[in-house]
């Protein structure tokens, strides 16, 4: 590794600022393959290629499972490509401490990224020892509660406007032979329907003491216990969904055979391709309708350390690409996410993206889980929440004790 | 070098010979519509099909349109046949932003399984023969390993192999690809070539030894022209395991290279949008084409094989 | 017994020396590869698993040691429990059943039948495609929306119900469904390789003694096939061991942790949740199990001292 640190001296150096005059071929690798996501990788594609250098698309679909292990075998392998897609987060903390990830530091002083990236925790989870080692693109918030109108209409009551009203509604919407709440079979679905219940009914603070502080007292505590007992009655409200992935789920909400779904931003997409209007047709209740705080999660770029210069140079340009304004909006209208600059004019953003957009200019966000526990933990209670949602018989109490193991032994 | 009529005679004398090369046997009494023919075709006819049922719905999945699937029982032949799908399949469905469907992987998926196969097999031949013919002293516990490492998940071995690559400078390369299937196939297909070759008669092992033929000549001359079935088993094996191959694939190379399962598992795991049943079954029935077809190809071999093993019998 | 196998390396080589190095040289060096597979691979590569389990290592190996900490997390963790139960299912019952089909339709296609090539074909065929391909098929044969339920349903058994892949008790036989389908076949064919194997006369014999035939499968035909047995069962037992892909596209271990298995618990959590020391002790455990169980047979069956299979 010494050989890697010495090349990333020399690059430091030598670094210069962008003008690539020739084309270089740099290949990006990412697991946004779906037709809206190749529609926005396609926005950043064609910035990038105006810059004179050339994006060579390396696509894989299938995030953590597929994904992840070919890039790190690629950079670890010392084959690496010339980006890489991750979440945001702490996945790519030890490529970074390991020397195998390009500094950006200088190319985000350049962009004065510091002050344009709100929240500034994106910047945050991209800096380690003080030094920025990835581009945020996106922000993606999870905390949505989606509706379907029809079928609260179908079973005679009133949409509701928060957690308790849905709870409430429910029996009505099982008489009437609708699943009222579709919970996909993934296990990162369950896990983060809990988080999103906790978020929203324990409040910004317990949240953030238990992921952030790993305090195991106040997991095992009268607060968090109520969220236990929510996730019991979300597991009642969910059996009968007998789907697998996320978006057959959302389209049981969107063809009303469900009343409703907890799913990330992304969800708006489905909706719009299924050409229902958001207030009429669905409707949407940030943080469940109870506490109006959204977390910020999403994705980032990061960059191998490579030998060859021009392609070094390439990567600062497609840094700079990837956060500039004009991209930034083109891309995210696409994505259906939120552009990660404070600065640009979003017009044409729906009902739902403008109620998140509120919720974000008045600053009550929080960072999400990818962002405050490790992956390890992560997928410790996934384990544990797919487990809960799939088994009647576990009950709340025991699934607390293990959720408190889990904190109590998170890193 | 023993000639044909050597080896039809020697053959006589091999005690139980696992081999593939005769004729059906079995008790068979001629009577038609006994019960026993009942029997048989009944239950061969139910098994087969159950082996049928889901390529039949795959197929007429395949020839739906979309309105179709959401609304009709899976079993239901098409009302209205498109080829639509498998168009879109075979050249428009997008993976990130490369939107020719799978036939820009079907060269990358030829490139890897033919020299993978070829070079697996020869080496796992030559291993067989020297296992069964020139035993050497340490020969069966290298063998042990072997076994021992067909059971090992592949998922585990992902890291130490990346580093060996790297070590070797071939990590990334279709040479690298190539050792990863042929260490990979190397466990069944010597155990497959040292059972086969401990079956053939020794006694033209020996006559070759005592005509002067070396290790070489012995297994050019005499191994390899009297084991095309097993070459063959060996063929379906590999080719189908390294053309269905995903993950090597994408671990062990770059985009230019990725198989065509690459493009598979980007058209059928791509969450977003309406999940397009008849593409994923065209794009599914594409991909197994080409072992499909050597199953169809070699099965005629196979009987060759047979047959000409029922001229000694 | 012994004597036959060593016969063939001593007759002498032209050279004659009796070097102990040279002797058999063109076939040591034609097993170089094998060598190395065996020993820089599969044994380096054990080893070399075996001793980053005992460290922290996250998403790069890191040789910080934590003892036996990894073991213990893994034998607390009730998914590491599932898997391996459902392991011992899914084998036990995929390997009885496997041979058994794959027997009884091999005998079946050994009585001089019509349409031979047909029926192979039809037989085989699965096994050309990948497990993400039989997964996803299965998938949807088995889901109850529009699948074998709501199809027989629709026929006017209102209250059939089948839905194996969303019943966390039956889920492992579900899986079992689509792998037997997928694998069969090739066991078939080798099991058919091995009755062509057997002698026309041991049959006309039986038939002299008026031994019914079930007997003679049973006692004469089934004892003589033991090489091909051998290879079956490793082909089967090894991909029992292995099982991850199918399960990935079925089920993704659902509903809950319900069908779970080793191979998946070891990949998830050296790439998903980027723990490589966790999932190097789940490896570990499952080649101390198959050590266990393989070393001393293979050594046995294929081992110094052997008689010719």
């Amino acid at each position: 590794m010494k050989f890697r640190s010495a090349i990333a001296a020399l690059a430091a150096t030598v670094a210069l600022p962008v003008a690539a005059s020739h084309a270089t071929d740099l290949e990006v690798t990412h697991w946004w393959t779906s037709g809206g996501e190749a529609a926005a990788v396609a926005e950043l594609a064609k910035a990038f290629d105006a810059t004179g250098n050339k994006w060579v698309d390396g696509a894989i679909a299938g995030a953590g499972g597929t994904a992840r292990p070919i890039m790190v075998s690629r950079i670890t392998g010392g084959d690496p490509m010339g980006a890489t897609q991750f979440n945001h987060g702490r996945q790519a903390e030890e490529l970074v401490q390991e020397g195998l990830m390009r500094d950006l530091t200088d190319v985000a002083e350049r962009g004065k990224w510091k002050e344009i990236i709100r929240p500034a925790s994106l910047l945050d989870s991209c800096t380690i020892d003080g030094k920025i080692y990835c581009a945020p693109v996106n922000i993606h918030s999870w905390q949505w509660l989606w509706l379907s109108n029809a079928a609260f209409e179908k079973a005679g009551v009133a949409v509701p406007k928060n957690w308790d009203e849905f709870v409430a509604a429910a029996p009505a919407l099982e008489q009437a032979g609708i699943v009222p709440l579709a919970v996909g079979g993934q296990p990162w679905q369950a896990s983060n329907a809990f988080d999103v219940l906790m978020l929203a009914l324990a409040g910004k603070d317990t949240f953030l003491q238990v992921f952030q502080e790993r305090n195991a007292e106040v997991a095992a505590g009268p607060e968090m216990a109520k969220v236990f007992k929510a996730a019991d009655d979300a597991r009642r409200m969910s059996k009968g969904t007998n789907v697998q992935d996320w978006n057959q789920a959302t389209n049981m909400v969107i063809t009303g055979k469900a009343g409703g779904q907890i799913m990330g931003d992304w969800a708006q997409g489905e909706f719009q391709l299924a050409g229902l209007k958001a207030g009429e047709d669905y409707s949407c209740l940030p943080g469940l309708g109870v506490t109006e705080v959204i977390a910020t999660g999403g994705d980032a770029f990061y960059f191998p350390l490579l030998e060859d210069e021009e392609k070094s140079k390439a990567q600062e340009a497609l840094a700079e690409t990837l956060v500039d304004p004009k991209v930034q909006v083109a891309f995210n209208l696409k994505k259906g996410s939120v552009p990660v600059r404070g600065d640009v004019d979003l017009a044409a953003a729906n009902d739902c993206m403008k109620k998140g957009l509120d919720i974000l200019a008045k600053g009550n966000v929080v960072p999400w889980t990818d962002q405050l526990l490790s992956a390890d933990s992560q997928k410790q209670k996934e384990d544990l929440f797919s487990e809960f949602f799939a088994n009647p018989s576990m009950t709340a109490e025991d699934t607390q004790k293990r959720f408190v193991e889990i904190i109590a032994a998170a890193d | 070098m023993s000639d044909r009529g050597h080896l039809k005679k020697t053959a006589h004398l091999a005690e139980v010979p696992a081999s593939w090369e005769s004729g059906p046997r079995g008790a068979r009494p001629r009577r038609l519509l006994s019960t026993r023919t009942i029997v048989v075709y009944g239950t061969l006819f139910v098994a087969a099909a159950y082996y049928l049922l889901p390529l039949y719905v795959m197929i007429v999945t395949s020839l739906k349109g979309m309105p179709e699937i959401r609304l009709g029982n899976i079993f239901s032949p098409p009302l209205e046949i498109t080829f639509e799908p498998w168009v879109k399949a075979w050249s428009s469905a997008c993976t990130g932003l490369n939107c020719d469907g799978l036939s820009r992987g079907f060269w990358n998926s030829v490139m890897i399984t033919v020299p993978s196969t070829a070079i697996s097999i020869a080496i796992a031949s030559i291993n067989g023969y020297a296992l069964s013919n020139w035993r050497f002293k340490g020969a069966d516990i290298f063998f042990t390993i072997l076994i021992v490492g067909a059971f090992i998940p592949y998922q585990v071995m992902l890291y130490p192999i990346v580093i060996v690559l790297r070590e070797i400078g071939l990590y990334g390369s279709l040479s690298g690809l190539v050792i990863v299937h042929t260490i990979f196939g190397m466990p069944i297909l010597t155990l497959l070539f040292r059972n086969y070759f401990a079956g053939l008669p020794e006694e033209l092992f020996k006559a070759a030894r005592v005509d002067g033929a070396g290790f070489w000549g012995i297994y050019l001359k005499i191994m390899v022209p009297m084991s095309l079935p097993i070459f063959v088993v060996a063929m379906i094996l590999q080719v189908t395991g390294i053309w269905n191959d995903f993950l090597f694939g994408v671990v062990f190379t770059r985009p230019e290279y990725y198989p065509m399962t690459v493009q598979l598992n980007n058209i059928v795991n791509s969450v977003q949008g309406v999940k397009e049943y008849n593409v994923n079954m065209a794009a599914t029935i594409l991909t197994g084409a080409v072992p499909l077809l050597v199953y169809f190809v070699s099965g005629r071999l196979f009987v060759r094989g047979i047959a000409a093993g029922a001229v000694k019998g | 017994m012994t004597g036959q196998a060593t016969d063939r390396t001593t007759v002498p080589r032209r050279s004659g020396r009796p070097n102990r190095l040279t002797r058999n040289l063109s076939a040591k060096i034609a097993s170089i590869p094998m060598m190395l597979t065996a020993v820089v691979i599969f044994l380096g590569g054990t080893l070399w698993t075996v001793l980053y389990s005992f460290t922290s290592s996250k998403l790069l190996p890191r040789l910080r040691f934590v003892g036996l900490d990894q073991y213990e997390r893994l034998w607390a963790a009730p998914r590491w429990l599932v898997s391996i139960e459902n392991l011992a299912i899914y084998g036990i019952f995929s390997l009885i059943f496997s041979m058994v089909i794959g027997f009884v339709l091999a005998a079946l296609m050994d009585q001089k039948i019509r349409f031979e090539n047909t029926f192979r074909t039809v037989f085989l065929y699965p096994f050309a495609l990948s497990f993400i391909v039989t997964g996803l098929v299965w998938q949807w044969l088995l889901n109850p929306e529009h699948g074998i339920q709501s199809v027989v349903r629709a026929m006017g058994w209102a209250g059939f119900s089948f839905d194996p892949l969303y019943d966390s008790g039956i889920v492992i036989y579900g899986i079992l469904i689509a792998a037997l389908w997928q694998g069969t076949g090739l066991v078939m064919c080798l099991m058919l390789a091995g009755l062509r194997g057997i002698d026309e006369d041991i049959w006309k014999a039986a038939r002299v003694d008026g031994i019914p035939m079930w007997k003679t499968y049973l006692f004469v035909v089934i004892p003589m096939m033991r090489p091909v047995f051998v290879t079956t069962l490793v082909i089967i037992a090894s991909g029992i061991v292995r099982v991850y892909d199918l399960v990935v596209a079925q089920t993704s271990g659902g509903p809950g942790i319900a069908s779970e298995v080793p191979a998946k618990y070891v990949y998830d959590y050296m790439f998903q949740a980027q723990n490589l020391g966790q999932g190097f002790a789940a490896s570990t455990m499952m080649l101390i199990t198959v050590a266990i169980i393989i070393v001393p047979w293979a050594y046995l069956e294929f081992g110094g001292g052997r008689k010719r299979v």
